[in-house]
């Protein structure tokens, strides 16, 4: 599915201007959903070579801290997204899966590159590698490359922030849904 | 020295060995049981002095395996391949970690991977496999893993 139809309007909601100033009109929901897209602060989880093109994205040339990402610090305690950037092995699964369980909800997770999409070049003949990160973690967006040019990473990040201002990631689906009781 | 000085030098050292043509550098094969006192040779010989080396690996051709040594020498500059064939019922050779250090991680690589017995190495076991994985050598040609493995 397409996000694109989704966004009528990137600010949220509208503006009624009064004589002392204006009066902005619109939904919790939009506003919570806006703030949280542009400012999605990444744990980077850089295992083999799709890192270099992330460490590239990250500096100078094609800065990502320009759409929000400023603070990539390495610890999930402080992260709302993860960016899994590389191959996903059998001994690296449970360090995954306990990195995704020690962030704090709401989180996303963006699978770069074929490895950690679909086990990429390794899928074949291997016994150790883990054919697609979404074994471990569930995945909002996938890149396809390999590596990824920075532009196509910088296109799925801000991919990522159009699902959270139209509520389609896999976290608002599920906050939407009523609850199920535990049998 | 050039490839022929070499191969003149290390023919005359011992004589049981053969050239491969092709390739860059001059390629060597030596049998296994030859294999400790020619690495010795190698490293001590004031001519030849091959002091790194930078490369040990094992290759499986199905009806045996090879090793393979890529030696150096930081005074002289020359480059030369050394393989040995081993049999792939019982594949043993000796270690040269004792010559080598860098051999020592390399060796028990081999061992985890291919399953070949190095004697008298001085501490045999798994380097990067988990616990669990003795016995069952992945990049054999002729491993099986029906959960992991998907074949093409």
């Amino acid at each position: 599915m397409d996000v694109k139809p989704d966004i009528q309007n990137p600010f949220p909601g509208e503006v009624h201007s009064t004589p002392t100033g204006g009066v902005l009109v619109t939904a919790i929901d939009d506003v919570i959903n806006w703030a949280r897209s542009n400012s999605l602060w990444p744990l980077v989880f850089g295992t083999s070579c799709c890192a270099i093109e992330m460490m590239s994205t990250a500096s100078a040339k094609y800065d990502w801290s320009r759409f929000g990402f400023e603070i990539t610090r390495a610890t999930p305690r402080q992260a709302d997204v993860i960016i899994i950037a590389g191959t996903i092995v059998n001994k690296m699964a449970p360090v995954l899966k306990r990195l995704y369980d020690q962030m704090a909800d709401p989180k996303y997770v963006i699978a770069m590159g074929a490895c950690a999409t679909s086990g990429g070049p390794f899928f074949y003949n291997t016994y150790s590698v883990v054919k697609g990160a979404d074994h471990v973690i569930p995945v909002d967006v996938y890149i396809a490359g390999c590596p990824p040019r920075p532009e196509a990473l910088l296109h799925s990040l801000i991919t990522l922030q159009k699902k959270i201002k139209t509520g389609l990631t896999r976290e608002q689906i599920r906050m939407e849904k009523p609850e199920t009781p535990i049998p | 020295m050039t490839n022929e000085d070499l191969k003149a030098k290390l023919s005359e050292i011992l004589p049981a060995i053969t050239f491969e043509e092709g390739g860059q550098w001059l390629n060597i094969n030596v049998g296994p049981k030859e294999w400790l006192p020619f690495a010795e040779n190698l490293r001590n010989n004031p001519d030849l002095n091959f002091d790194y080396l930078f490369c040990l690996t094992c290759v499986d051709w199905q009806t045996h395996l090879t090793m393979v040594y890529h030696f150096e020498s930081t005074q002289y500059r020359h480059t030369i391949v050394v393989k040995s064939k081993l049999d792939r019922n019982k594949p043993e050779i000796e270690t040269v970690s004792q010559i080598w250090r860098t051999a020592d991680f390399h060796e028990r690589e081999v061992y985890e991977l291919f399953g070949v017995n190095f004697l008298n190495h001085p501490d045999l076991r798994l380097l990067i496999l988990p616990d669990g994985w003795e016995g069952k050598f992945p990049l054999r040609k002729d491993f099986e893993d029906p959960v992991n493995m998907i074949k093409l």
